[in-house]
């Protein structure tokens, strides 16, 4: 029944599935690398961001592919501003308050988004990108296809600019010394925002590849926190390599679990494997220190 | 205060809650203050681990749904009484606690790391759950109603009461004692600097197992509370991410690591989601207030709500990954 | 007794109690003046949390019940007492739910009409009846609700093992209409009890109609994406795909089954999460010629045309949520009527003995035994053209099914 084609159509199913949880992933390690702070608004993040894309396609017919640029540049300034006039100034400089502000941030995001929006689901139909795509023996959806390498060069593009920019020598400063980036004059709350609004532009990325497959509603960005998560920690947090590689691990494990062992209980081979590699190497795959 | 002054006022208090009901108004006020209790328990439960220990869990609920899962398993399948399953419940929740604590601690997972492996137990637990013979995968297990106090299951709420402020008190107990005793020093030590505490000849790796074995306990015997008062259990009612929210939740918003955080936190965040729940004039709105009532406890208490009863330092500082 | 608690005048309990009466206040304002006092009935619904947009839906279907029965002069035989709406929300959890029917007791409500999920209906339907409250079960499909020996509790619509069996009857008849052409099919439910249960009764049942149960695909809430599911239906090669899912997996099923263009004779879901109107509409493709056995209007009844007109010129869908709700509301009131009391056991009396036919639903006359309207069923329908039709079984039918549908390419 399990014959090597379908085994390897659910591999190719899985990478794209993983380039998805690569781009939410990306954004979480890069907020936690920098803040050392678990984002619970994440979620409620993305969902705002889907819904942005919604809008622009059913309002104003902007094809969910070009509205890339505004919808990032629109969920950069969105998390440059909520970090540095909410969590920022309200944590008080102490980790588990940016986690309680972060918390509350989503329960008032989700429930206005219900109030705004209602609980329905929406879709978009994009005609363009509902064709499918053959390789070898898997069928891809086209915007699965697209997906994965927009993805992969985003990811590329960020990685440049963090490893190669002045911005970006000031977020790994940050990350690495905040006391020592502090010293040598770097403005360390505006990295700090910066960093949190690229982790979020990362969403609206996401957001825009993902809605000519998927559907939006109050609470369907959640679907994709828990994976995040768990990404971000199998790669090791803030490890950006570790994301790309761990997106990839979970997808294919999930995808591969769920034709093993069926489609819900193939779900525990995520967890599963979370919970060995951590139990075998705790920082995770490529993390340094803790 | 001396020993003796503490528990006199330990002692009136409870005196007091116990008396609470007779000058309720009514049967909803008495469920409110009876969930605000119980959920002060299982805020307590977390803050054994995650406030005393600095073991902050993001999964707490796998010792919550063991603890409703076991003792409603054993009752409906085994035909075993819910008391005597209770005690088996909270043994179970133990033995949980303690596996998880020896393979994580003996991974030398911290931090965010050791938060997100408990979430990840968690869902390993809720998914067997759905798939297992044993727990009707996602058909749930329904608990026919019988209510005799023979049976854990009353007509009248107040019996619940009652029974979540013996938890409650049992659970402070065990706060205050660690507060006082030599393990509860060591686990404070392990909190601040765990290198250190292990310099200091501390066994780091049991202290932290039996905290979190203990913490496991409580949080089962809940669960079977909670089992025993809605009769009906399903994996994601058992092992829902929500409750592992709210555990942590209350006792962070009370103030973490002290005794009387988690009762603050209930008490607090229970009223003010029973008021803004009033508010029915948009969908979602009372969350959006509910939720902005969170942050701005967040902004203008940094020190949780505890701080303001406070007088020496009681919320603690950051525990960084 | 109860009601009698809050008279007219403030009083401690009733600050206690803001929340309830306020919520009441809101939703219905008290008309002036009214002679008798206005009996209160508990609309629970999660209208907040993961289900909020079934809800909201149910909660419309029943505020527009107790809006038209007040406009048409209250309970008569009550000197014309208005019906007044008490609000609760359960935000889908079970502990919220029960804390609501609290409430309600409190603000002395006569009946309750709730609330969409199985798990939480047990919850609260067990706490209303400490009290003897009446409730109504609207939405909610588990068999356990109604047979559990509660006096308390009515259900209008059938459950879903009655839905399974009509619905198997109802893929039968189209099967055997099309010379057979169905020999096996692929289940895929969703893991809660709802998913579960009737994925259990169909598995058990298709074989009855020669229909062969290839794989039964149990997923989670949420689940991400459908990708090797399709895969597994492309390499089982059933002829029909029986679904059983909440609104947001089943559109993303249905969706990625057509992307992939998988071809199958049928695609069939009992009690389908998603199929409205509004899915019909959005992605009509997707849509075209699936076909659900669902709580269904009576199509030719005009009351029910008068309502689908006014729900939509709302700006909302009329789904089963709606109607179900309203009707629900309405048995009370009908029992009320008969009643002429708000007494919570001469009402339950009066449900019991209840012979409504004053609904729109295809029912005939109400009969309970064990809380459980006998009559109650439901109707297959498929999307054709973009529209919602019934097409089993035929005294109702407005179209004929497109059975097997047609290839993709």
């Amino acid at each position: 029944m399990l014959n090597f084609d379908i085994v390897l159509a659910g591999t190719v199913n899985g990478l794209a599935a993983g380039a998805i949880y690569v781009l939410v992933a990306v954004g979480l390690t890069l907020i936690y690398g920098v803040l050392h702070i678990i984002n619970f608004a994440h979620g409620s993040l993305l969902m705002l961001a889907m819904y942005a894309v919604f809008f622009l396609f059913t309002r104003a017919r902007i094809d969910p592919y070009l509205a890339l640029p505004l919808v990032v540049a629109g969920s950069f300034a969105l998390g440059y501003v909520l970090y540095r006039f909410l969590i920022g100034r309200f944590a008080h400089g102490k980790d588990e308050n940016i986690l309680l502000i972060t918390l509350g941030l989503s329960i008032i995001l989700d429930n206005l988004a219900l109030f705004f929006f209602t609980g329905d689901t929406q879709t978009i139909d994009v005609p363009h990108a509902s064709g499918i795509v053959e390789i070898g023996p898997a069928f891809l959806p086209k915007a699965k296809v697209i997906a994965f390498f927009a993805a992969l060069g985003l990811c590329a593009a960020l990685g440049a600019y963090i490893g190669r920019s002045d911005m970006g020598k000031a977020i790994r400063a940050v990350a690495r010394e905040r006391q020592g980036a502090r010293l040598v004059g770097i403005d360390v709350e505006h990295v700090f925002a910066v960093s949190y609004g690229i982790g979020i532009a990362c969403l609206g990325a996401a957001a825009c590849l993902l809605m000519p497959s998927f559907y939006v509603s109050p609470s369907s960005g959640h679907a994709f926190v828990l994976i995040a998560f768990t990404t971000v920690v199998l790669g090791g947090m803030g490890s950006f390599l570790g994301a790309l590689l761990g997106g990839f691990v979970i997808g294919i494990t999930e995808s591969l679990g769920g034709l093993f062992l069926g489609e819900q209980l193939g779900q525990i081979g995520i967890s599963l494997i979370f919970i060995l590699i951590l139990l075998l190497r705790p920082t995770g795959l490529f993390g340094g220190g803790r | 205060m001396n020993a003796r002054r503490i528990v006199a006022v330990f002692g009136a208090a409870l005196v007091a809650a116990f008396a609470l009901p007779f000058v309720l108004p009514s049967n909803y006020a008495v469920n409110v203050a009876a969930m605000i209790l119980f959920t002060a328990f299982l805020g307590q439960s977390w803050n054994i681990a995650g406030g005393f220990a600095g073991q902050t869990s993001f999964g707490h609920v796998v010792f919550f749904g063991t603890g409703a899962y076991a003792s409603t398993i054993l009752q409906v399948a085994w035909g075993w009484n819910p008391w005597l399953g209770w005690i088996a419940a909270a043994l179970a929740g133990g033995v949980v606690g303690l596996a998880i604590g020896a393979l994580a601690f003996r991974a030398g997972l911290r931090g965010s790391y050791f938060a997100l492996v408990t979430l990840a137990f968690a869902e390993v637990f809720r998914i067997l759950a759905n798939s297992a013979e044993f727990t009707r995968g996602g058909l749930g297990i329904l608990i026919p109603s019988d209510p005799r106090a023979a049976n854990l299951q009353f007509k009248d709420p107040v019996w619940f009461y009652w029974i979540a402020l013996a938890l409650l008190a049992l659970s402070l107990a065990v706060a205050a004692w660690l507060k006082r005793s030599r393990f509860g020093a060591q686990l404070a030590a392990i909190r601040e600097n765990e290198d250190a505490a292990r310099a200091l000849g501390i066994d780091v790796f049991r202290a932290k197992t039996i905290c979190l074995g203990i913490s496991g306990a409580m949080a089962a015997a809940g669960g079977t509370f909670y089992a025993q008062k809605y009769l009906y259990v399903d994996p994601s009612i058992a092992y829902g991410v929500e409750k592992s929210v709210e555990m942590l939740l209350v006792s962070m918003i009370g103030g973490a690591g002290t005794v009387f955080g988690p009762l603050v936190g209930a008490a607090v965040l229970g009223g003010v989601g029973e008021i803004t729940r009033s508010f029915a004039a948009g969908q979602g709105l009372s969350l959006v207030v509910y939720g902005a009532i969170l942050v701005a406890i967040v902004a203008w208490l940094p020190d949780g709500l505890i701080g303001v009863f406070a007088r020496r330092g009681g919320a603690r500082r950051g525990r960084d990954a | 007794m109860s009601r009698n608690r809050h008279a007219l005048a403030p009083s401690r309990r009733q600050i206690v109690v803001t929340g309830a009466t306020l919520a009441g206040a809101l939703a219905a304002p008290r008309i002036g003046g009214a002679q008798a006092r206005p009996v209160r009935i508990g609309l629970l619904h999660p209208v907040t949390g993961f289900v909020a947009y079934s809800g909201a839906q149910s909660r419309l279907g029943g505020q527009i019940a107790i809006d038209e029965v007040n406009a048409a002069g209250g309970i008569r035989s009550m000197g014309g007492a208005k019906l007044e709406a008490i609000l609760g929300d359960t935000q889908a959890k079970v502990e919220i739910g029960v804390a609501e029917v609290e409430k309600m007791n409190e603000a002395g409500v006569a009946a309750i009409v709730g609330c969409f999920q199985s798990a939480i209906v047990l919850a609260t339907t067990q706490a209303a009846a400490k009290y003897g409250i009446p409730y109504a079960v609207d939405v909610g499909a588990s068999d356990l609700i109604t047979s559990r020996g509660l006096k308390n509790v009515f259900r209008l619509k059938p459950g879903f093992g009655k839905c399974v069996d009509e619905a198997i009857k109802a893929l039968g008849g189209i099967n055997g209409a099309a010379g057979g052409i169905a020999k096996s099919a692929v289940i895929v439910h969703e893991s809660s009890e709802f998913g579960t249960g009737t994925a259990k009764l169909l598995a058990d049942r298709l074989p009855g109609i020669n229909v062969e149960v290839k794989e039964v695909i149990k997923h989670d809430n949420p689940t991400r994406n459908f990708d090797n599911v399709a895969l597994r239906i492309r390499s089982l090669k059933p002829d029909v795909l029986m679904m059983s899912n909440y609104q947001n997996e089943y559109v993303l099923l249905a969706r990625t089954l057509h992307q992939q263009k998988v071809d199958l004779a049928g695609m069939f879901s009992v009690l389908g999460g998603g199929f409205n109107y509004k899915f019909a509409k959005d992605l009509p493709d997707v849509a075209e010629h699936m076909m659900d056995y669902n709580h269904w209007f009576a199509p030719t009844n005009p009351k029910a045309q008068a309502m689908k007109k006014k729900v939509e010129a709302m700006g909302t869908l009329f789904t089963f949520e709606v109607y179900l709700a309203y009707n629900a509301v309405k048995l009370i009131a009908d029992a009320l009527e008969r009643a002429g009391s708000a007494d919570k056991e001469k009402l339950t009396a009066a449900l019991a003995a209840s012979t409504w036919s004053d609904h729109f639903m295809p029912y005939g006359a109400t009969r309970f035994v064990d809380g459980q309207n006998q009559g109650g069923e439901a109707a297959a329908l498929q999307v054709q053209k973009g529209d919602i039709e019934v097409v089993y079984p035929a005294q109702f039918a407005s179209a004929k099914p497109v059975f097997p549908k047609p290839k993709f390419g």
